[in-house]
């Protein structure tokens, strides 16, 4: 993975002094919190609901055991002894001191990591695929481009002050791992017929307030070319977005409002005055980036065999793991969502476990993914018996990957001030009655997301079961959508009608599961049913 | 009765006005009348409070009581972490809440 | 004129800036004001006779007049481009590097904080409207 040479560790250094003589003169009372809520935002750090939260970024969701050592230490010595991974493969601290944030932020630069632009409006960590590097579907790596964007656009001078926040997304798979569609800028490594390397470009989606999935503004842009065409849209946005209303501000609107092909001539009118600039970063640059990456030196000559004679180890090896490029090792994923748990929570002890893991059994790196839960890439088959034993006695060995109680949550009202309802304690419900390893099993691939409002952090409208958080009359109460999917056959989720209280909404889920079993083909998952028999077979069942 | 509430602003400890200064307890939060705008915004210029905003309660014999449920749980503590509330000894502390 | 800061050797520009509607219709205005909404690409014609582009930030937070400033350096304007309004000391340097060499902000601005604030990084990622050397070009000369 990537390391920082001294101009990356002097640019991030001085960050740190940056926002320490920020944060001072706020404590002397020299910067307004109007005035000084940017500055801490571009460093990862609301006020919340309890505290101030802090938000670390995990670029691309790569880390490496002393980068996750780290963030162990940041939990037990500043923290609760617990951190969050969110939906865009960062990590959360619930409750920071601002008087300490500055020595956190130190404390991350030691071992190349930082929270720089993971909040406010800025050009926020680009996420890319947690399986990059191991899986067998990807043309290439896509993680090299992403660190290439995540230079190229940190401390942009032009962007720095952008209408609203600004996600990209990169995979390099036709499997869609990491919801490309739905960011701002979605990029999808493609080869063109000459076998040359360039870009899907997909601009204008998003969840929140009114989700979109994003059209395709180019089917093939030269890979060299990949920042002086953000730049271009960067810049169209930057001038057109509508500064009068905040829900009104995301790119996402725009391109709807000035429709596609009208966003795609400025872009590339854009596109073609910038060119001469000189902007775009050589492909001697990217090189020296890509060969951060290189292939771990896989063993040879190990057998694909396993020993599926422990019924519990063999459900997690069908659920959990994934398979590997290279014969003889495998992708583990690490579930963060047991039952009864709170999805995505990490303990410091858990944390430096799965560091020691990582080390010893997947060359030192590991992921987080947007499901809120981590990957182990490059694991030896014959390791994975005891992998498993050590997770199981860690709470980290849930079967459930993409199961119905592998749920993503937002932190809700629980912890966040923006919320309208809280979200774990629904997730928290709905795995408990699920709970049966059968009857999970039975349902099969089933995403539910729940966020607690309509910011739709907890990706709602992307889930197969998609649950929303409102405030009716002071009271919490649920809606119910089906049919949404942030993958490559992306989709935006329908509202099946009024709402529900806690308990309501978790038997409306089980009343939607209900009629998926009864009505399911061969083969089908929850998501394949609703989209063959539509919404009113879900609604009858539901409202009766 | 309208509570003032806020954050600490080194620490970004939940605090309400408790009349003579700020208080990290709920109850003794109190009723800040038609002055509590004011009152927020000179206590943020003095910098004895970050993001102070004004709600609306009500007396009860256990003490001021949020009217939403946003600032009971700002009270307490995150409902599904009763060990993290603000009455880790009380299990009892959460019910207050809901 | 108080309160400017002034990052240039000429001497200042005396004619006051007309609007962008009025320098467009007019023959002999030197000094222009840009609001914030304004296309600054409707001056790439007439530049040769700017000497000051003034741009407007009407709250700090709206980021558009800094790709006003960088388009019109893209375009070979060597004038005065001046950022004026809610202009804060935490968003000099970026305004700098987009070609920005002189501001007006409504509230004055702490030298020392600037000084300290400026000269704080040493090497930036992206090339931009000012001399720095991206570092991907130090890296391989």
């Amino acid at each position: 993975m990537y390391k920082y040479d001294k101009y990356d560790q002097s640019i991030v250094d001085a960050r740190v002094e940056e926002f320490r003589e920020q944060t001072a003169r706020r404590l002397a009372g020299a910067l307004t919190d109007d005035q000084f809520k940017p500055l801490r935002l571009k460093n990862g750090l609301y006020l919340q609901l309890h505290a101030y939260m802090l938000r670390v970024a995990i670029p691309y969701g790569t880390l490496d055991s002393r980068q996750m050592r780290m963030l162990g230490h940041i939990a037990r010595k500043y923290d609760r002894g617990y951190g969050h991974f969110t939906t865009r493969q960062n990590i959360q601290y619930n409750w920071i001191k601002l008087e300490e944030a500055p020595d956190i932020l130190a404390d991350l630069a030691t071992v190349e990591m930082h929270a720089i632009q993971t909040s406010g409006e800025s050009i926020r960590n680009i996420s890319s695929d947690q399986y990059a590097g191991a899986a067998a579907d990807e043309i290439c790596d896509p993680r090299p481009w992403a660190e290439l964007v995540r230079q190229a656009t940190t401390f942009h001078p032009e962007f720095s002050y952008l209408p609203r926040k600004f996600k990209i997304a990169l995979t390099a798979a036709e499997e869609d791992r990491a919801a490309i569609r739905l960011h701002d800028v979605g990029l999808k490594l493609v080869k063109n017929e000459a076998g040359e390397l360039g870009f899907e470009v997909y601009v204008g989606g998003g969840m929140g307030r009114t989700p979109f999935v994003a059209p395709l503004i180019r089917p093939f842009l030269p890979a060299d070319n990949l920042f002086s065409y953000l730049e271009a849209v960067l810049r169209v946005w930057n001038r057109w977005a509508r500064r009068d209303n905040i829900h009104k501000q995301r790119i996402k609107i725009l391109v709807h409002e000035i429709g596609q092909a009208e966003f795609t001539r400025q872009v590339e009118e854009e596109w073609q005055a910038i060119l001469p600039n000189g902007s775009d970063v050589p492909r001697v640059e990217f090189d020296r980036i890509a060969a951060y990456f290189p292939e771990p030196p896989f063993a040879t000559g190990l057998s694909d065999e396993l020993d599926r004679s422990d019924p519990d180890f063999a459900l997690w090896l069908d659920q959990n793991v994934a398979a590997h490029k290279r014969p003889g090792y495998a992708i583990v994923n690490i579930s963060l969502k047991p039952t009864g748990g709170i999805p995505g929570d990490i303990s410091a002890d858990q944390i430096d476990l799965v560091a020691d893991l990582a080390e010893r059994h997947s060359f030192d790196e590991l992921r987080a993914t947007h499901a809120q839960n981590l990957v182990l890439p490059h694991v030896r088959k014959d390791a994975l018996y005891g992998l498993w034993q050590t997770l199981r006695e860690a709470g980290l060995a849930e079967a459930n990957l993409d199961l119905v109680t592998d749920i993503i949550a937002c932190p809700g009202l629980d912890y966040c001030s923006l919320a309208n309802a809280r979200s774990i304690p629904v997730a928290q419900k709905i795995a408990t009655r699920f709970a049966d390893q059968g009857r999970q099993r039975e349902l099969g691939e089933l995403k539910i997301k729940i966020s607690g409002c309509i910011n739709a952090c907890g990706h709602h409208h992307a889930g197969h079961i998609g649950i929303l958080g409102v405030d009716r009359k002071g009271t919490e109460n649920y809606q119910l959508l089906l049919g949404g999917s942030g993958a490559e056959d992306a989709s935006l989720a329908k509202i099946t009608g009024p709402g529900f209280d806690e308990d309501g909404i978790v038997d409306a889920v089980e009343k939607a599961t209900a009629v998926y079993l009864r009505e399911r083909v061969e083969g089908e998952r929850f998501l394949d049913t609703y989209r063959r028999v539509g919404m009113d077979p879900f609604k009858e069942a539901i409202y009766g | 009765m309208k509570i003032v509430t806020g954050n600490d602003l080194k620490t970004g400890a939940v605090i309400w006005w408790a009349g003579d200064g700020w208080s990290i307890h709920v109850a003794d939060a109190v009723d800040a009348g038609e002055h509590a705008d004011a009152l927020a915004q000179t206590e943020q210029a003095a910098l004895r409070v970050n993001g102070a905003y004004v709600i609306d309660g009500e007396a009860t014999p256990n003490g001021p009581r949020p009217a939403h449920i946003k600032e009971r749980i700002r009270a307490i503590g995150p409902t599904v972490r009763p060990d993290l509330n603000l009455e880790p000894a009380d299990p009892a502390a959460g019910s207050w809440v809901i | 004129m108080d309160n400017v800061l002034r990052f240039r050797d000429d001497a200042e520009h005396e004619e006051p800036a007309v609007s962008l509607e009025a320098f467009l219709g007019q023959s002999n205005a030197t000094a222009v004001r840009i609001e914030a909404g304004e296309d600054a690409r409707h001056l790439i014609p007439h530049l040769d006779r700017v000497a000051l582009v003034e741009i407007d930030f009407p709250r700090f937070r709206d980021g558009r007049g800094y790709s006003s400033a960088r388009i019109l350096r893209e375009a070979g304007y060597k004038g005065e481009i001046r950022a004026s309004g809610d202009v804060l000391v935490d968003q000099m340097l970026f305004m700098r590097r987009c070609g920005f060499d002189s501001f007006a902000p409504d509230a004055p601005i702490d030298a020392e904080v600037l000084d300290a604030a400026l000269k704080r990084y040493d090497f930036f990622y992206q090339s931009a409207a000012d001399e720095a050397v991206p570092v991907w070009k130090l890296r391989h000369g």
